[in-house]
C-alpha cells in the first residue's frame, strides 16, 4: 500500500473515531429534553460524559489536522466550500464547551437549566453540521477545475448535505441511548433502553442509505459486503437490546458506524472531493496529498502517538466505568451559592 | 474593504482573544503543578485550599481556551486555503502532531485530574495533572514551531513545478533557531500572566481579611500570603527570563526579518553605531520614515542586534530599496492570485506605528508587572498585610497588563512581518529562496459577504463569552476560599473523605459515595 492510501485509511480512521466516541456524548445532549425528566436525570446524563466529551472532542481536531496534513489540497477545498456551515458548526461547538462547563457556576436551577439547554443545542447544530460536511465530502460538491467552489455561499448544501446530517444525528442519538443503557441505573436506563430498541431500526436508515448511495456509484464487492455487515449489525443491536444485554447491543451499533463509514470511504477511494459540475474535476487523493517525506514522518508519529493515545484513553473510560446513580434531588436542599457550609467544601 | 483586509481583521481578532486564555493556560498549569505537588509531598492543607482556588478559576479559562481553540484549527482552511495549500507540506503535520501528541494529552488527563479526585490514588491524580500540563507547554511548541517556520522557513527546498516548499528536514524545522527561541520566551511571558494574577488576588484577599479584623492564624490567610509570594518571585524571575530570551528573539530576528527590527525603531537611516528609541512621534497618518522623530540612547540599538556599542544597523529606508530590488517592486500582475493588488506597488515596511507601539507596550507592560511583583513582595516581607487601597487596587488592576504584553508581543510579530505571510529566509540563496505574499494568501472562492458574516457572528460570540467569563471569574475570585468559614481547620479531616481519597472505588454507592460524587462536580465545574 503506498503512503497516500496509508493516509486516506488513516483520515477515515480518525473520522471514524470521533464519530464513535463524540457520537455518544452528541447523542447524550441530544436526548436530555426526551429522557431527561427530572433535574436529577438530566445531571445524571451529564455527568455520564462529563469527564469525557472533551477528549471526543480532540478526534475532531485530529481528524482535521490529518486531513490538513495529509491532503492540504482537501482541507483547503471542502472547508472554503463550505465555508458558512463550518462556521456554523464552530458555533454549535463554542457554545456546547462553555456550556459544560459553566452550567455548575450558579446554585440558580434557571441557569443551570438554561446551559443544559445550550449543550442540547449546540450538540445538535454540531452533530448536523458534521454530518453534512462528511455527506457532501463523499457525495459531491460544486468545485471547478481548481477546486474552487461555483454557485454562492450554500451552493455545497444539497441533498448531500442533508443525508449526511440526518445519518449521523440519528446514529448519535440512538448511539447515545445505549450509552446511557450501559453507563446509568435507575429510570434513565429504562427510558433509554426502550428508546434505543424503539429507534434503532429507523435510525440506521439514512446512514445506510449513505452507504448504499456512495456505493453503487463506486463501490466495490468488498465495500458491498462491508455494507451488508452494516446492515446486520442494525438486526443484532436491536435483538440484543430486547433481551437487556446492553453492552452488546452498544457494540452492534458501533460495528454499524464502523461498516458503514469503512463503505462510504472505501467507495470514494481515491476520491477526496467529488465535483457535482464535472466528475473531471474530482479531486483525488494524489493530487490533494503532501510529498512522501511528509507522510513518512506523520506515519512514524501516528504509529508511535496514537496506540498510546487509545491506551490512555482506554484507561479513563476504565477509571470512570462505574454505572451511575441520579443523586438525590438535593437542589431543594438550603444552600447558597456563596457560603457553603463547612462540611461541604470539596476535599 | 475586500475580502483579505477582513480575513486578516478575522485571523487578528480570533487569534488575540485564544491567546487571551492561553497564556493563563500554560502559566497558571505550571503553577498548579507545583501547588498540587507540594500537597502530595507535604499533606499540608494550605497547599490543598490553593491547589483547589487556582485549579477552578484554570478551569473556567481553560474551557475558553479550547472553544477559542477550534476556530483557530479551522480558520486557515476556512479563510486563508491557499496558504493552506501552499505550506500543507510543512505546516500541516505541524498542527495535526499537536492534536496528536498534545491536545489529547492535555484534555483527556484533564478530565482525570477534575473527576478523579477521590476515585484515583493521590499520587496517580497528581500525575493526571503533570501529563495534562505537559500536554499544554506541548501544544504550545509545535504550534510555535509552525507559527516560526513562518517567519523563518527552513528544512524545505522549493517545489520546481509549482514553486512550493517541499519538507527535506523535519528536524531542521523542529529546532529552528526562531521556534526555541520564540517558544521559551511564550512560556516565560506565560508565567508573568499566572504570576500577577497570584500577586494581584493575594494582595486583595489579604487586605480585606484585615480590613475586616479576621485573624492572621485562619487558613485562608496562608493561603492568600503563599500566593503573593510565589506569584511576586514567579514575575520578577520570569520578567528576567522575558527580557533574555527576547533579546535572543532580536539578535535573530535582525538577521532574519530586519525590516521588522527597524521599523520597530523607527530607524530611517542605515546608522553605525546605532541609537535605540525611546519615544516617537510622527506626522499623522503617514506611513513615512522620515516623517517621525525620536528620542533616542545613542549606541543601545547596535547592541541589541549585535552585542557590541557600535556596528551598523541598517534603516527603513535602504531595506525597503534592497527588498524591491530583489522580490519585486509590484505584485504580479495576476488578478486571480492577487485581487486588487495585482500589479500595484508592494510596501515593504509594516505599519511603522503599531510596530513601533507594540514592542514598547509589550516591554513596557512587562516592566509595570514587574515593578508590581517587587511592590507586592516588600510590601508583604516578614508577614506583613498591605492596605494601602492604591498598592492593593493597583496590583489587582495590574493583573492586565502582561495580557497586554503578550497579546502586543504577538501583534508586533505578526504585522511586523507583512506583506509577507510567509517570509523569505536569508540564509538561502535568494534564486531558492521561498517567500509568499498575505495578499495571495486569502481563500479565493469566498466571498467579501461571507467573511463578513462570520467576522460578525465571531465577534458577537467572543464578546458575550467573554463578558460572562469575566463575571465568573469575579464572582468566584470574590468570594474566596472559606468564605463564610472561619475554622482554622480545614474540612478535610479524617473521616469518610479521607478513605475516599484512597481507594480507586470509593465511590461504592450509597449516600455518602453519592454526596462526595457531586462534590466532585462542584469542585470541577
Ligand atoms: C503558545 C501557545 C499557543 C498558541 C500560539 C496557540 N495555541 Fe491553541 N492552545 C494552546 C496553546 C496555543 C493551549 C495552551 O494548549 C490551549 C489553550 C487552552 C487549551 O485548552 O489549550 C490551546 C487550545 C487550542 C485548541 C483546542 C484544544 C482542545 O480542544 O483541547 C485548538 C484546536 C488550538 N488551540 C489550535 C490553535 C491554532 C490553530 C493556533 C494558531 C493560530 C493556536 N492554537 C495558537
Ligand atoms: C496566539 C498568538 C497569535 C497572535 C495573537 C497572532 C496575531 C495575528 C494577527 C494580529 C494577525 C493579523 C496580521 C495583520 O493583519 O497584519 C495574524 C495573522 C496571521 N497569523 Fe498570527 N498570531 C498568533 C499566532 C499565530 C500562529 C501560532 C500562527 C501559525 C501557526 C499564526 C498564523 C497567522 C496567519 C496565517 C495569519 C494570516 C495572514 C496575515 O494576515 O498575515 N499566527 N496573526
Ligand atoms: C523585556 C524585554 C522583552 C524583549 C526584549 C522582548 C522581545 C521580543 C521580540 C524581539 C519579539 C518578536 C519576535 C519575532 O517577531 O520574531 C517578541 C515577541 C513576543 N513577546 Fe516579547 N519581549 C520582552 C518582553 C515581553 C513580555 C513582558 C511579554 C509578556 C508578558 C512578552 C510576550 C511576547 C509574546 C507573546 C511575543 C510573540 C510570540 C513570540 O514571537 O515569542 N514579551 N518579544
Amino acid at each position: 500500500m503506498d503512503l497516500q492510501t496509508l493516509w486516506f485509511a488513516a483520515v477515515a480512521v480518525l473520522w471514524i473515531g470521533f464519530l464513535l466516541l463524540e457520537g455518544f456524548d452528541f447523542g447524550v445532549a441530544a436526548l436530555l429534553p426526551v429522557l431527561g425528566r427530572r433535574t436529577a436525570d438530566r445531571h445524571l446524563m451529564l455527568r455520564s460524559i462529563g469527564p469525557l466529551w472533551d477528549g471526543n472532542e480532540v478526534w475532531l481536531i485530529t481528524a482535521a489536522g490529518a486531513v490538513f496534513a495529509a491532503f492540504p489540497g482537501w482541507y483547503a477545498t471542502w472547508l472554503p466550500a463550505l465555508y458558512l456551515p463550518f462556521v456554523f458548526v464552530l458555533f454549535g461547538l463554542i457554545i456546547r464547551a462553555v456550556a459544560f462547563e459553566w452550567r455548575h457556576q450558579s446554585h440558580d436551577p434557571r441557569w443551570d437549566g438554561t446551559w443544559t439547554h445550550v449543550i442540547t443545542v449546540g450538540s445538535l447544530i454540531a452533530a448536523l453540521g458534521v454530518g453534512a460536511a462528511l455527506g457532501t465530502t463523499t457525495l459531491g460538491l460544486p468545485i471547478d477545475g481548481d477546486g474552487i467552489r461555483v454557485g454562492g455561499s450554500f451552493a455545497g448544501v444539497g441533498w448531500a448535505a442533508l443525508l449526511g446530517a440526518v445519518a449521523v444525528l440519528a446514529f448519535s442519538v440512538v448511539h447515545g441511548a445505549l450509552f446511557l443503557a450501559l453507563k446509568t441505573d435507575g429510570d434513565v436506563r429504562l427510558r433509554a433502553r426502550a428508546f434505543a430498541l424503539r429507534w434503532s431500526p429507523v435510525a440506521a436508515l439514512p446512514l445506510l442509505a449513505w452507504a448504499g448511495w456512495v456505493h453503487l456509484r463506486s463501490g466495490t464487492a468488498v465495500t458491498g459486503v462491508l455494507w451488508a455487515v452494516g446492515a446486520l449489525a442494525v438486526l443484532v443491536t436491536w435483538a440484543r437490546i430486547r433481551v437487556d444485554r446492553e453492552g452488546q447491543a452498544f457494540a452492534g451499533w458501533a460495528v454499524l458506524l464502523v461498516s458503514s463509514a469503512a463503505t462510504i470511504f472505501g467507495a470514494a477511494y481515491p476520491v477526496v472531493v467529488p465535483s457535482t459540475i464535472d466528475p473531471a474535476f474530482d479531486l483525488t487523493i494524489a493530487e490533494a496529498s503532501v510529498s512522501d517525506y511528509t507522510l513518512t514522518i506523520m506515519t512514524w508519529a501516528a504509529g508511535v502517538g496514537l496506540p498510546v493515545v487509545l491506551a490512555y484513553q482506554a484507561w479513563t473510560y476504565w477509571v470512570f466505568r462505574k454505572r451511575l446513580t441520579a443523586e438525590p434531588q438535593h437542589e431543594d436542599a438550603p444552600r447558597s451559592g456563596e457560603a457553603p457550609a463547612p462540611s461541604e467544601l470539596p476535599a | 474593504m475586500d475580502v483579505l483586509d477582513i480575513a486578516r481583521w478575522q485571523f487578528g481578532i480570533t487569534t488575540v482573544y485564544h491567546f487571551m486564555m492561553v497564556p493563563l493556560t500554560i502559566g497558571l498549569g505550571i503553577l498548579l503543578v507545583v501547588m498540587h505537588t507540594m500537597w502530595v509531598r507535604t499533606d499540608d492543607p494550605e497547599w490543598l485550599r490553593m491547589t483547589r482556588f487556582w485549579g477552578k478559576v484554570f478551569l473556567i479559562n481553560f474551557v475558553l481556551g479550547v472553544a477559542t481553540g477550534l476556530v483557530q484549527e479551522f480558520q486557515f482552511g476556512l479563510a486563508w486555503s491557499e496558504y493552506s495549500r501552499f505550506v500543507g507540506d510543512v505546516f500541516g503535520s505541524l498542527l495535526a502532531l499537536e492534536a496528536l501528541l498534545a491536545f489529547f494529552l492535555e484534555s483527556t488527563f484533564l478530565g482525570l485530574w477534575i473527576f478523579g479526585w477521590g476515585r484515583i490514588p493521590k499520587k496517580l491524580h497528581l500525575a493526571t495533572l503533570w501529563a495534562a500540563v505537559l500536554g499544554s507547554i506541548v501544544s504550545a511548541y509545535f504550534i510555535i514551531a509552525a507559527n516560526s517556520w513562518m517567519q523563518h522557513p527552513v528544512g524545505v527546498v522549493a517545489d520546481d513545478a509549482t514553486g512550493r516548499p517541499v519538507q527535506v528536514d523535519f528536524l531542521a524545522v523542529l529546532t529552528n533557531n526562531t521556534a526555541l527561541a520564540a517558544f521559551t520566551h511564550t512560556i516565560v511571558a506565560a508565567l508573568m500572566v499566572a504570576g500577577a494574577l497570584l500577586v494581584g488576588v493575594g494582595l486583595y484577599h489579604l487586605r480585606r481579611r484585615k480590613l475586616a479584623g479576621r485573624p492572621a492564624d485562619e487558613i485562608d490567610h496562608g493561603v492568600w500570603r503563599r500566593s503573593v509570594r510565589i506569584g511576586g518571585w514567579v514575575s520578577l524571575a520570569a520578567f528576567v527570563l522575558v527580557a533574555a530570551t527576547g533579546d535572543w528573539q532580536a539578535k535573530l530576528m535582525y538577521h532574519q526579518q530586519p525590516l521588522k527590527m527597524s521599523s520597530a525603531e523607527a530607524l530611517c537611516e542605515t546608522e553605525a553605531p546605532a541609537s535605540f528609541s525611546i519615544f516617537a512621534w510622527n506626522k499623522l497618518g503617514s506611513n513615512e520614515c522620515d516623517d517621525v522623530h525620536s528620542i533616542t540612547v545613542p549606541g543601545l540599538l547596535s547592541f541589541l542586534a549585535h552585542s557590541d556599542f557600535s556596528s551598523e544597523v541598517p534603516g527603513v529606508n535602504e531595506l525597503q530599496e534592497r527588498y524591491s530590488e530583489v522580490y519585486g517592486a509590484t505584485y504580479p500582475d495576476d488578478p486571480e492570485r492577487f485581487g486588487n493588488l495585482a500589479g500595484e506597488p508592494v510596501d515593504y515596511q509594516p505599519v511603522l506605528a503599531v510596530t513601533y507601539w507594540s514592542f514598547r507596550l509589550m516591554i513596557g507592560m512587562g516592566a509595570v508587572s514587574a515593578g508590581v511583583a517587587a511592590y507586592a513582595l516588600w510590601s508583604t516581607r516578614r508577614g506583613r498585610v498591605p492596605t494601602s487601597r492604591i498598592g492593593v487596587y493597583g496590583s489587582l488592576a495590574a493583573v492586565g497588563a502582561p495580557f497586554v504584553a503578550n497579546a502586543a508581543g504577538w501583534i508586533f510579530t505578526e504585522m511586523g512581518r507583512q506583506p509577507f505571510v510567509v517570509v523569505p529566509n536569508p540564509d538561502v540563496p535568494v534564486e531558492d529562496q521561498i517567500w509568499f505574499f498575505t495578499a495571495q494568501a486569502v481563500s479565493p472562492g469566498v466571498t467579501a459577504a461571507e467573511v463578513w458574516t462570520s467576522l460578525g457572528a465571531l465577534t458577537l460570540v467572543y464578546g458575550a463569552l467573554a463578558v460572562i467569563e469575566l463575571w465568573l471569574l469575579t464572582t468566584f475570585i470574590r468570594s474566596g476560599i472559606t468564605a463564610g468559614d472561619t475554622s482554622a481547620t480545614p474540612p478535610i479531616g479524617p473521616g469518610k473523605d479521607d478513605d475516599r481519597r484512597e481507594g480507586p472505588d470509593g465511590d461504592a454507592g450509597g449516600a455518602g459515595g453519592r454526596r462526595a460524587d457531586d462534590d466532585v462536580l462542584q469542585f470541577a465545574y
